[in-house]
């Protein structure tokens, strides 16, 4: 076949990719933002709790903090009273550690209300510098789909940027370990003001299956705390997308 | 009853001999040609801070062997290293951990900055060429792109490389000291963050060995969805690699066609366990989500459209002169250097090395559906592309035979929890990068006393820094992303 017909077929087999709403999504099969039932527990029950590997979960009231949690599905396999289910909820993103915490009862999270003062700057544009900071790579993946050709980011005026110089935002990932502590405060010394940080996953957001581990320095959000913190573990590109709209006040994820 | 890719060993019968005998026969081993799959330190129990317990893992004719080292206060263990390279970052590590000095190492480099050396990273003796011209180049820990972090320094002489130094480590994450502390019903998600890239061929690993050491026998059925998940991961992570090679050197509709055919094949993982990256699907002797005829049409009907497409895509790559051009020749590992180094996995394969775990020690489901072998001997990036490529077919095909011959699963067999005392399991999956080791080693109260993890990527590391020898400045992007090492899984 003649070069140029191949390459046009490779374009044709491709179609049309983008997910034209990514409010609207449904990742099949995704297990996501769980919803905890106001069935009472079983007297004295722990099963929960004591399978959790990473103590996310508070008994009374119940509460599941989708910041610790890692999605494994253990607790929603030991409850005898089937108090926690996960669905295929992706919209898991908050403005602060609190709002990350999923109740009795309800159905989503609040919806993450957007920054004036981000949206005023960055409404149409907003760079953002990776950095992972002992991220196993999940999240690292993950972040980079967003600028795949299936969620695409870039429509939105969403990009992620090779250098610190370039961007207005930090969008980190890995519990911050000892070794890559500096280097973390560097690139965000690095970066223009005004700025600011995002935390994607259990690990960034309180250090995850990670949070024991005596090699950890997590000062640097002591210091700067994130403006947008998106759960998962990793979460899914559309949590990370909807997530950045939400906080930049995009009125809705159509193209 | 175990699987042969799992050596289970009650602790007091494994061979045990004094440094110099475990030297001696690690070193007859490597004369032999053997491949010494690892060699890692443990405390001594009864004396921690003394000199630590050498262990072994060797691929003899019959299958996995494991023997023991200990010493005495004073003893001496002369490096292998000079001799034997492949060594290097076996004596290195076990010099991070332990303070053993391996007398006559060429060089006891840190690597991964751990326990004395946590936090030095600003500490590193990189190698120095001096010369008017000479220049050296530092990249990192923050890369251009979203990746993990790590500092690369090159040392060129106009745009020729003639050295590169990799120093690694920040990711250190205290990952074995986490696994031995951790309860065993809390580990697998910890296991699965080891390295989020590789998270199934890790979860298999320890679940075969946590079986093994609870005297379960695996269940062909399981075996077989375990295979599937494993195959998955490695055509979704080779379409990583190769649309990553395709960005690089500006070939944008493999860029994007890879990248979609990637989604769907972690989309076709969510379908199946709820996660893009495997995450939960295993657990010790459970299955957690059923795989019936349902599930296996969904991956008939995936893996051939995926099939159908990325032929297409595939001759295309293959064709552009502009690809070859920049792929062909450049970062190259001849085979005697790559079996000199210890290098492993899909990297080795591409520069004509045979190991695959898969076909050196088949188990499972890999017993009654050979996966063929795929090597390059050219050992550039073109290799190392084309090995990916082929790999990704043989898979595709593999995966379509094995799920027209699924066993039952069968019911799952109660928790276990209790695994035997003072017995040690060592683990291997061959994952897409190449081989994943688990090695837990139980005390008199069956708890878990010491937990080692070994990923390819620790070994083949120092293949990156030899391939850009001699290379122009600008391949590295290229080297670095046909390698596509782990930096968390080195790091631990």
């Amino acid at each position: 076949m003649i070069p140029i017909l191949e390459a046009l077929q490779v374009r044709s087999s491709q179609g049309r990719q983008f997910v034209p709403d990514v409010r609207a999504a449904n990742p099949v099969g995704f297990r996501g933002l769980p919803v905890i039932d106001m069935n009472p527990c079983a007297d004295g029950c722990t099963a929960c709790v004591d399978d959790c590997p990473t103590n996310a979960i508070r008994l009374t009231p119940f509460a599941l903090d989708l910041g610790s949690c890692v999605f494994c599905d253990q607790c929603a396999r030991v409850c005898p009273q089937q108090k926690v289910k996960f669905t295929g909820g992706y919209r898991m993103a908050a403005r602060t550690r609190d709002g990350l915490v999923m109740k009795e009862g309800v159905a989503t999270l609040s919806a993450v209300e957007a920054s004036d003062r981000i949206r005023q700057m960055f409404g149409r544009s907003l760079k953002l510098r990776s950095v992972s900071a002992g991220g196993c790579n999940g999240c690292e993946l993950e972040i980079n789909a967003t600028t795949n050709v299936n969620f695409d980011a870039g429509r939105y005026g969403i990009d992620i940027v090779a250098s610190p110089r370039h961007a207005d935002g930090l969008i980190l990932s890995g519990p911050i370990t000892v070794n890559m502590a500096a280097a973390l405060e560097l690139c965000y010394a690095g970066m223009p003001d005004p700025k600011f940080v995002i935390a994607v996953g259990s690990c960034a957001i309180s250090g995850g299956v990670f949070e024991h581990s005596s090699v950890l320095d997590r000062s640097f959000l002591g210091r700067f705390t994130p403006e947008l913190y998106v759960a998962g573990c990793p979460p899914h590109p559309l949590a990370i997308v909807n997530g950045l709209l939400d906080l930049i006040g995009h009125a809705d994820g159509k193209w | 009853m175990v699987p042969r890719t799992v050596l289970l060993r009650a602790n007091d019968e494994i061979e045990t001999l004094n440094y110099s005998g475990f030297r001696d026969r690690l070193a007859s081993h490597l004369a032999d040609g053997r491949r010494v799959l690892s060699c890692f330190g443990t405390p001594q129990t009864e004396a921690p801070t003394g000199p630590p317990v050498l262990h072994a893992i060797v691929l003899g004719l019959t299958g996995l062997e494991q023997f023991c080292g200990r010493g005495t206060p004073g003893d001496e263990f002369p490096s292998l290293s000079a001799l034997y390279p492949q060594m290097h970052c076996f004596e290195r590590e076990i010099h991070e951990q332990f303070g053993l000095s391996f007398p006559g190492h060429p060089w006891l480099k840190p690597i991964r900055y751990e326990g004395r050396n946590l936090g030095r990273m600003d500490d590193y003796p990189f190698y120095q060429l001096a010369g008017k011209e000479v220049h050296e180049v530092g990249v990192g820990p923050i890369h251009a792109g979203v990746i993990e972090p790590g500092h690369f320094r090159f040392m060129c002489y106009g745009e020729t490389v003639h050295h590169l130094e990799i120093q690694l480590g920040y990711q250190h994450r205290g990952v074995e000291t986490l696994l031995t502390k951790t309860p065993p019903r809390k580990l697998p998600p910890l296991v699965e963050s080891i390295a989020g890239d590789t998270a199934v061929p890790n979860v298999v690993a320890f679940c075969r060995a946590w079986e093994s050491l609870c005297g379960v026998p695996t269940r062909p059925g399981v075996e077989a969805v375990r295979g599937i998940a494993i195959e998955l991961e490695r055509i979704a992570m080779h379409l990583v690699g190769v649309g990553g090679l395709a960005t690089d050197v500006a070939f944008l509709p493999g860029s994007s066609t890879y990248g979609r055919l990637r989604t769907a094949i972690i989309n076709l993982s969510m379908r199946l366990c709820g996660s893009r990256f495997g995450r939960s699907w295993f657990r010790p002797g459970e299955l957690r989500y059923p795989f019936g005829p349902k599930e296996k049409d969904d991956v008939r009907a995936t893996l051939q459209l995926v099939r159908r497409d990325l032929a297409l895509i595939n001759d295309l790559f293959g064709k552009s002169q502009s690809v070859r051009h920049r792929l062909e020749t450049t970062g190259t590992v001849p085979t005697a250097l790559a079996r000199d180094i210890g290098m492993v996995g899909m990297a080795a394969r591409a520069s004509g090395l045979t190991c695959d775990l898969r076909n050196e020690l088949p188990a499972g489901v890999y017993q009654q559906h050979a996966m063929p072998l795929v090597t390059e001997p050219a050992g550039d990036c073109q290799a190392r592309a084309v090995v990916r490529l082929r790999e990704m077919d043989e898979s595709l095909s593999w995966l379509l035979r094995v799920i027209e011959d699924l066993p039952d699963v069968g019911a799952d067999p109660p928790a276990l929890l209790k695994p035997r005392a003072n017995s040690t399991a060592v683990s291997f999956e061959e994952g897409w990068r190449g081989e994943v080791m688990h090695a837990i080693r139980t005390d008199a109260q069956g708890q878990i006393a010491h937990y080692k993890v070994q990923d390819p990527s620790l070994r083949n590391w120092f293949g990156l820094a030899q391939a850009v020898r001699d290379n122009a400045i600008y391949d590295f992007p290229i080297c670095n992303k046909s390698f596509d090492l782990s930096y968390c899984g080195n790091d631990l």
